[in-house]
């Protein structure tokens, strides 16, 4: 008898492995962007911009409590590891909710589902509203305002989404699958679209701030956060499929219906 | 073929579990989630329940590169 416990388990397992492929992937990808920034902050070449870090204790030039080479390794996996952990195990959890509750799909397809939806409004609608941005470009005094437009454009995303999911499975026995599903994600973009165009918009980015920098962290930064969730749904689906055939509730052939009326 | 000998299971379409066996494990899940995420995302930034930088340092690159507002 399985229980949600053995989904929590190996959600938990599969985000571990999760973190660990987007630590590669950020540290690959990303730290060369933020070195860049880090090295522009420092030489102060940028004019209009006035230093949000006192010179003498800059957060990101060494001097402070972390050194730069344990914030662009150690640092930043046990970010990726965290984020992974406990994301996993959220998403393990959710599976076993979503499990028979999604049409037909299978267990595999199902936590990749989960993954795709917590991807969009998670990940990529907050990252399209307010785009990050590597260090020395962010005012202190406005990180309060940016982090609450920030959550508040998360929540309204992730609302939006599950309220989609919700009313899609109401549709769905009206409609089909098909005509649902193509419903509830245009209601999704719908909401947050008009959240985005509604919340107040800002950018600090500096004018003499070089354009390829920008581009090349905020790309690292979605494939980061893609790597994370992609790894995670495709790694909790094989273990999930793989605990459900195991204990035999995995794949069910269908019913010979031509036997049983005979 | 009898129905006694008839073994071939039959499609299940129920949901192999209920909302009420889940939600121990989805509170658990999500506590945890939610806790981590703060930490990761806003402690020492926007807000701050302990003193210092140290959190702040240690996670910098994974906050800047998972996409939350830094500085």
């Amino acid at each position: 008898m399985t229980s949600a416990r053995s989904f929590l388990i190996r959600g938990l397992l599969a985000g571990l492995f999760a973190g660990l492929v987007a630590f590669g992937v950020a540290y690959a990808v990303g730290e060369p962007a933020i070195n860049a920034a880090i090295a522009i902050e420092d030489s102060g070449a940028l004019a209009d911009h006035h230093a949000h870090h006192d010179p003498t204790a800059s957060d990101s030039s060494g001097a402070a409590e972390v050194p730069r080479l344990l914030q662009s390794t150690l640092g930043l996996l046990s970010g990726t590891l965290v984020a992974g952990v406990t994301l996993g195990g959220l998403l393990g959890v959710l599976s076993a909710l979503a499990l028979g509750r999604f049409g037909r799909l299978g267990v595999r397809a199902v936590s990749l589902s989960l993954a795709a939806i917590g991807f969009v409004s998670i990940s990529l609608m907050p990252f399209v509203a307010y785009p990050p941005n590597p260090p020395a470009i962010g005012h202190p005094d406005t990180i309060g305002v940016r982090t609450a437009l920030y959550f508040i454009m998360l929540a309204a995303s992730i609302i939006a989404a599950v309220t989609a999911v919700l009313v899609g499975r109401e549709f769905a026995e009206r409609w089909g699958a098909w005509y649902a599903t193509l419903t509830a994600i245009a209601g999704y973009l719908l909401v947050t679209l008009a959240a985005m165009a509604l919340l107040p918009g800002y950018s600090e980015v500096p004018a003499d701030f070089p354009a390829t920098v920008l581009y090349h962290f905020r790309g690292a930064s979605l494939i980061t956060q893609l790597a994370l969730w992609a790894t995670l749904g495709v790694v909790l689906g094989e273990l999930l499929y793989r605990l459900r055939r195991r204990t035999g509730g995995g794949h069910v052939p269908e019913p010979d219906y031509a036997e049983q009326l005979s | 073929m009898s129905e006694v000998t008839h073994t071939k299971p039959v499609a299940v379409a129920a949901p192999p579990f209920s909302f009420t066996q889940v939600l121990p494990w989805l509170i658990f899940a999500a506590m945890l989630f939610l806790v981590a995420w703060y930490f990761i995302s806003a402690e020492q930034g926007a807000t701050s329940l302990l003193s210092g930088t140290a959190v702040h340092e240690w996670v910098h690159d994974g906050r800047h590169l998972l996409g939350f507002p830094c500085h």
